[in-house]
């Protein structure tokens, strides 16, 4: 029986998950791409905005970078995590990470709920998401807290699960022994990526690097251009 | 020489009576939707007074434009160094706070009240809680507010003026305003444009009508702050910039703007000129009081053939060069030069200029006896209400030359026809005020025709757009039947 969860669990939601990331974050670009938008909120707030969006955005950032490398090398992370000075230097900076984004999102949600301006303009699926975040940043500080050295054991347990699922050869094998916290993590994390086309995180997708190489002043001809 | 074209307006502020006519012209076409309901792209002002924004001016706390830095200019709110590890918080932007939470009344208790023994009133609701609000501050809220300690005393244009200057305009025998209506500038060097992240701010190559792509922004609110004259606004509710688009699609067909249109006062001129861009860099560049001169030097003459055939070099159609050689502004910024730009040293180089206003004599106060004759019949512009220093900051980069020159003209010009039309002053007299203001009588002729005569196509000069060259915009008519204006046709609806 619990295999059987097992497997719609880590195996057919994390393909219907990345499926409708991909199709429909591709179909709402091309279709209504006036609705990517940051959808800031700083013009009706502006000073509780700084202490909370802030925090937030580079806390989040720095764990999802977290998430990737050791994803993509971990090998070099093992390798690293064999000095136990080393390991605890890792470990120590990611969970830091992860309390100033838990931070940054209670002060986020509470900003929402509290100035009626900015909360007139939250959506039923903004709520939706900001739970999905509040839930998936405090399983990750609790696991950094209650299912230490996770650094290591990501990388030896979870890249090899994940690289199995993106080689459409899922092996379930990795996680189905992992403690509950962990499984509930992975899970709302599919779900997130599932979810993430229909909320205002595709602002993700469209943050603009082309500006730092491009000229300053920009001139679109009709027709005749020089 | 890089001849482009450019669709550039004046202002003639002598003429403007702020009844604010464009202003609800404006808002009755562009910005009476949703989350733009606090948006004037088109508002006038009353000077001295903070304006729209609040102190709108005050660079050292909105940081727009541009600043001149280690021989180079640089955008002065997030340039290109600043823009990745502010893009989550915008440092400079201004928040509603800064302009008016709009709001509406309660209309319906005026019909629904319960019988009692009061009146039942119509209280105010926010338009963007939907929650009853008390009203601390709206647009305009400072009209003619001269002499306010609140408003008019904080004028950013006050600065370097002496205490008994700034005395004297709080004085109630010597109050003193005049209107500043003002849109966006649609400027050469824009900082809106260079400040966007995403690209989605552009200049038209063939009329410099500066927009915002409406697909492409992604409120990242960077133009919000750079934006020194506060015109590009921030619709809170799409989650899109929005800014003035100088009516394009009346303008393509051959209309003017809705707030040139309805100007009751007639204030309003609109024309081509041909600029040279390759100069804008080094004229971008330029110390504040070569400015004006150095942007006056990139309008370059429309009748030289050397211009002509340059211009057609790139593309500028001969029925726009016609209308440049036409075109009214070039005679209140070129050939007049009566007509300044206003803030020039926030460096954007604007392309809508004004014409600074006359005011009345400085009174004297004896005895409480307040007298306000001259012993000319038109007073020196010295001893005029507003100092000149006050023209001077804000239509001089802070020098009173190009603003005396003029002032000095216009007050030629009155003499000149209190001469042919009264006769209480000699022709020599009028001869001599027209010397002194380096003006000849056809020109201060001409002046007076274009500023008392003008017909509707006199003061408009529109170039025509050609659009019948432009089909590809409109590839498939029937994808845009319904659609809102932008040019797309899916609905501007807010992102989930």
């Amino acid at each position: 029986m619990g295999s059987y969860f097992d497997q719609i669990l880590f195996i057919a939601l994390p393909y219907v998950s990345l499926f409708t990331f991909f199709l429909m974050t591709i179909y709402r670009y091309r279709a209504e791409s006036f609705s990517y938008s940051s959808l800031s909120s700083q013009f009706l707030e502006n000073k509780q905005h700084f202490w909370t969006v802030v925090p937030f955005h580079y806390g989040i950032l720095a764990v999802t970078l977290g998430h990737v490398i050791a994803f993509c090398i971990p090998r070099t992370i093992l390798v690293w995590n064999s000095h136990p000075l080393r390991l605890y230097i890792l470990e120590i900076s990611a969970l830091s990470c992860g309390l100033l984004t838990l931070i940054g999102l209670v002060g986020i949600v509470w900003r929402r709920l509290t100035y009626p301006k900015v909360r007139g303009i939250t959506s039923p699926t903004d709520w939706i998401i900001y739970v999905m975040l509040v839930l998936q940043v405090l399983s990750g500080v609790g696991i950094a807290l209650f299912h230490p050295w996770g650094s290591s054991w990501f990388a030896s347990n979870m890249t090899p699960y994940l690289w199995s699922v993106f080689t459409l050869d899922p092996n379930i094998g990795y996680v189905a022994a992992m403690p509950w916290l962990v499984k509930f993590h992975i899970i709302l994390a599919f779900l997130t990526v599932g979810f993430f086309p229909f909320t205002r995180l595709v602002h993700i997708l469209v943050i603009p690097n082309p500006y730092l190489w491009r000229k300053n002043q920009v001139v679109r001809w009709n027709r005749n251009p020089k | 020489m890089n001849i482009r074209s450019q669709v550039s307006m004046v202002f003639h502020l002598d003429k403007c009576i702020g009844c604010h006519t464009c202003s609800v012209a404006c808002k009755n076409i562009w910005t009476d939707r949703k989350g733009t309901e606090y948006m004037w792209w088109n508002n006038v002002e009353t000077k001295p007074g903070t304006g729209y924004p609040t102190k709108w001016e005050d660079q050292d706390k909105y940081k727009g434009g541009w600043e001149k830095k280690n021989g180079t200019i640089k955008i002065r709110s997030t340039g290109k160094a600043r823009v990745v590890p502010n893009i989550f918080h915008n440092p400079h932007m201004p928040s509603m706070d800064d302009y008016y939470e709009p709001w509406t009344y309660d209309y319906k208790n005026l019909f629904n009240a319960p019988e009692g023994n009061d009146q039942p009133t119509a209280r105010p609701i926010s338009m963007v809680t939907g929650e009853y609000i008390d009203i601390e501050a709206g647009p305009n809220w400072d009209d003619d507010l001269s002499g306010s300690q609140i408003y008019a005393e904080n004028d950013p244009n006050l600065d370097g003026l002496t205490e008994q200057q700034k005395a004297q305009l709080s004085s109630v025998e010597q109050l003193v305003f005049f209107y500043l209506p003002r849109i966006c500038n649609h400027c050469l060097n824009p900082t809106c444009v260079a400040s966007c992240p995403s690209g989605a701010l552009y200049k038209r190559g063939e009329d410099g009508i500066v927009l915002i792509d409406q697909q492409r922004c992604r409120a990242w609110r960077s133009c919000v702050s750079a934006c020194p004259y506060k015109k590009t606004y921030y619709n809170w509710f799409t989650g899109k910039s929005e800014k003035c688009i100088l009516c394009f699609p009346r303008l393509e067909t051959g209309q003017a703007p809705a707030c040139f249109h309805s100007c009751v006062g007639r204030i309003r001129y609109l024309g081509v000129l041909l600029y040279d861009a390759d100069k804008l860099e080094e004229v971008a560049n330029l110390p504040d009081d070569e400015l004006i001169e150095a942007q006056r030097e990139m309008i370059m003459d429309p009748h030289d053939p050397k211009v002509i055939a340059e211009a057609r070099k790139n593309g500028v159609h001969d029925s726009v060069i016609e209308s440049a050689q036409n075109s009214p502004v070039y005679k209140f910024v070129k050939d007049w030069k009566v007509a300044l730009p206003a803030h020039i040293e926030y460096r954007t180089l604007p392309m809508l200029f004004y014409v600074p206003p006359m005011s009345p004599v400085q009174a004297t106060k004896e005895e409480d006896i307040i007298d306000h004759s001259t012993e000319n019949l038109f007073h020196d512009i010295d001893s005029a209400r507003i100092p000149m220093k006050f023209f001077a900051n804000l239509f001089g980069a802070g020098n009173e030359g190009p603003v005396r020159y003029a002032l000095a003209k216009q007050k030629a010009v009155r003499w000149l026809r209190r001469a042919q039309t009264v006769g209480d002053i000699t022709a020599e007299m009028a001869a001599r005020m027209l010397r002194e203001a380096d003006c000849t009588e056809e020109e201060a002729m001409e002046i007076y025709n274009l500023t008392s005569l003008c017909t509707f196509d006199d003061r408009f000069v529109i170039p025509p757009m050609h659009r019948e060259e432009a089909i590809e915009l409109m590839k498939e008519p029937h994808e845009h039947k319904q659609s809102v204006g932008f040019g797309f046709s899916a609905s501007p609806r807010r992102g989930l």
